[in-house]
């Protein structure tokens, strides 16, 4: 009787520091632990391709962090994002060529790639809007060339072969162990972000999105704040760029042109603007669709539907119709993404069953 | 209560093209005052406070903040020295939390940057974080917006988003706080309440005020002295009895009173 009575009705908490904490609830902790250990044991369970695709996510969702920061957060745009995730590929595997370990080469390429960020991100500091996409957009362009043209740094159109990563002599080099080394920055790199949101600077970045005037009447320097923005934005697509580089051990300039770019802007569209752990999503959408997406078409080729309609070999084209209807629809129907409907979710839960 | 001269305005002067906002204004304020500024709609009351707070350059003339020429410093850098300010039209940080909001007031006064911030727990971020949510506490516990805590500051009234904009210029702790119609808006209410919040924080949080706001009798009963613009001019200045007693004043912005005829013409 007495417990009964006693059971709470919500969600307490009893210090500053307590109401700081970036997973607020004890269960929602307790899901993350079990969530990561589900995942350590991921490549005793999936078959090689599957654990591909997780690396993807996970390179590809370090990325979209960066560019989240960068759009989501500071209210900036880039349309050059995978020129940085390419900058930071093609230095890790220069660093490694030099015989820097591939360990400390990709977090040097992270920090290369953001003071090149700082560069590109100077006239952010004075443009906006649609202004500043031209000029991120020049970014992709001279990276671009620049990727297809120094040869002495990315081996020019040939390309650059590198070597795998390696820690004391353990060699990762196949995908149940690299898997690994992704998952381990992916955590860094997640609660990093987390950790700048709840911060001073990280407020500060969201309030020159949210309005930039008085931000500037707190004392926030507008101009240091929206550089910052892209090096940091940088920094995690050199080292989304670099542990790109080490698992697919060749880089090669045509893998980051605009399409990537746009690609990107698309993951933090569809996982959420402004939401660290939208960004994720939106990388495994974007990874995970178009497989989806191809098994539907195979399950459809040579079927009736198919021999109906005539539509052989256009089967292949679902794919990129079903990426851009995908993004369109979520323009439409769920502009906060699925950072929004994942809450949506968890708040229906939380009062289940009753509905209010 | 006044003291020694905190902010000076020396024949200011602010030019847009051809339009005169400000035409050779000076006053100056003293510590622990409440000096507000009336005047008729355009009259420059907002330009004034911008030229001050660094928003607008004034063309000529100059700004003196507790006897620094602050007329050319950049805005940002003018927290740092307690000018705090809120504005007329809403300008709080609508996807933030209301605590959020008013830690961003906190800026100039935390120093952790963003690699401290991102290691958290390393290098002193959460301590520096715990110690200014304490003070934050106090400030929304003065305000009396607990229950607003954690909402996002966009979904608020009207009356509670001027209030944790107070709470947020409050936050940096100014010396002066520029307060621009601080009551538009608002029921008799919230304007008792806004009117006690902002005598307290001048009496017990020792901040001198100024404050534009157009409804007269909050003016006349909370200001030490008002300062009186029409067309971007100073027309008059003193004691809030003596300023309603003007007759320029009278003309220029509380229209003329039937009743008594004009005194210069007056046989």
């Amino acid at each position: 009787m007495a417990a009964a009575s006693q059971l709470p009705s919500g969600d307490f908490r009893t210090s500053y520091a307590a109401d700081m904490t970036i997973f607020p609830t004890r269960n929602s902790r307790i899901a993350l632990w079990i969530g990561l250990a589900l995942l350590c044991l991921a490549p005793l369970v999936f078959g090689r391709y599957e654990l591909s695709l997780l690396i993807q996510i996970g390179f590809l969702g370090i990325a979209a962090l960066g560019l989240n920061i960068l759009v989501g957060f500071t209210g900036q745009i880039s349309i050059g994002h995978a020129a940085f995730f390419g900058f930071g590929a093609f230095a890790s595997a220069g660093f490694a060529k030099l015989g820097v370990p591939v360990a400390l080469a990709i977090p040097l390429a992270g920090i290369v790639t953001a003071f090149v960020g700082l560069v590109f991100g100077l006239p952010a500091a004075r443009l906006k809007g649609l202004y500043l996409a031209i000029a991120t957009l020049a970014a992709q362009f001279i990276l671009e060339d620049f990727f297809a043209r120094a040869r002495w740094f990315s081996g020019g159109v040939a390309g650059q072969v590198t070597e795998n990563f390696s820690l004391f002599g353990f060699r990762f080099d196949r995908e149940e162990t690299y898997f690994y080394v992704v998952l381990a920055w992916a955590v860094i790199m997640y609660v990093m972000a987390a950790n700048l949101m709840r911060s001073r600077d990280g407020r500060a970045l969201v309030a020159v999105r949210d309005h930039y005037l008085s931000a500037e009447v707190m004392g926030i320097n507008l101009a240091y704040y929206r550089t910052l923005s892209f090096g940091i934005a940088s920094f995690y697509a050199g080292i989304g760029g670099a542990l790109y580089a080490h698992y697919i051990l060749f880089v090669s300039v045509e893998a980051f042109n605009i399409l990537f770019s746009i690609q990107f802007l698309a993951m933090v569209i569809i996982g959420g603007l402004g939401s660290v752990m939208g960004s994720l999503m939106g990388a495994a959408f974007m990874v995970l669709m178009p497989e989806a997406v191809q098994s539907a078409a195979q399950a459809l080729q040579g079927g009736a539907l198919d021999r109906a309609l005539n539509l052989g070999n256009s089967l292949n084209f679902l794919r990129e119709m079903a990426i851009g209807a995908a993004i369109i629809l979520f323009l439409i129907f769920e502009p906060d993404g699925l950072a929004r409907r994942w809450r949506l979710i968890k708040a229906y839960w939380k009062l289940y069953p009753y509905s209010h | 209560m006044p003291g020694s001269t905190i902010l000076e305005a020396d024949r200011v002067s602010l030019r847009f093209g051809g339009v005169r906002a400000l035409t050779d204004v000076s006053f100056a304020i003293q510590a622990g005052e409440v000096f507000s500024i009336i005047g008729p709609n355009g009259a420059g009351k907002t330009s004034m406070v911008n030229c001050v707070s660094g928003r607008y350059r004034p063309t000529e003339g100059r700004i003196l903040f507790e006897g620094r020429d602050i007329t050319r410093l950049p805005t940002s850098r003018r927290a740092a020295l307690g000018l705090g300010r809120t504005f007329q039209n809403l300008a709080l940080f609508g996807h933030m939390t209301v605590l959020d909001n008013i830690m961003v007031g906190r800026h100039h006064l935390m120093k952790s940057g963003f690699i401290r911030g991102m290691v958290h727990w390393l290098g002193g971020a959460r301590q520096e974080e715990l110690a200014h949510r304490r003070e934050v506490e106090e400030i929304i516990d003065f305000l009396e917006i607990q229950h607003v805590r954690k909402a996002p500051a966009g979904t608020l009234s009207y009356g509670l988003r001027k209030r944790v904009e107070l709470a947020r210029a409050v936050a940096l702790r100014p010396k002066l706080i520029l307060l621009d119609e601080p009551m538009a808006g608002m029921n008799l209410e919230e304007k008792e309440d806004m009117a006690r919040f902002i005598l307290d924080l001048n009496q017990e949080w020792g901040m001198t005020v100024l404050m534009i706001e157009h409804d007269m009798g909050v003016v006349m009963d909370i200001s030490h002295r008002v300062m009186v613009l029409d067309f971007g001019r100073r027309i008059a200045e003193g004691l809030p009895e003596e300023v309603m007693a003007d007759s320029h004043v009278r003309r220029a912005y509380l229209g003329e009173v039937e009743e008594t005829p004009e005194p210069e013409t007056a046989g």
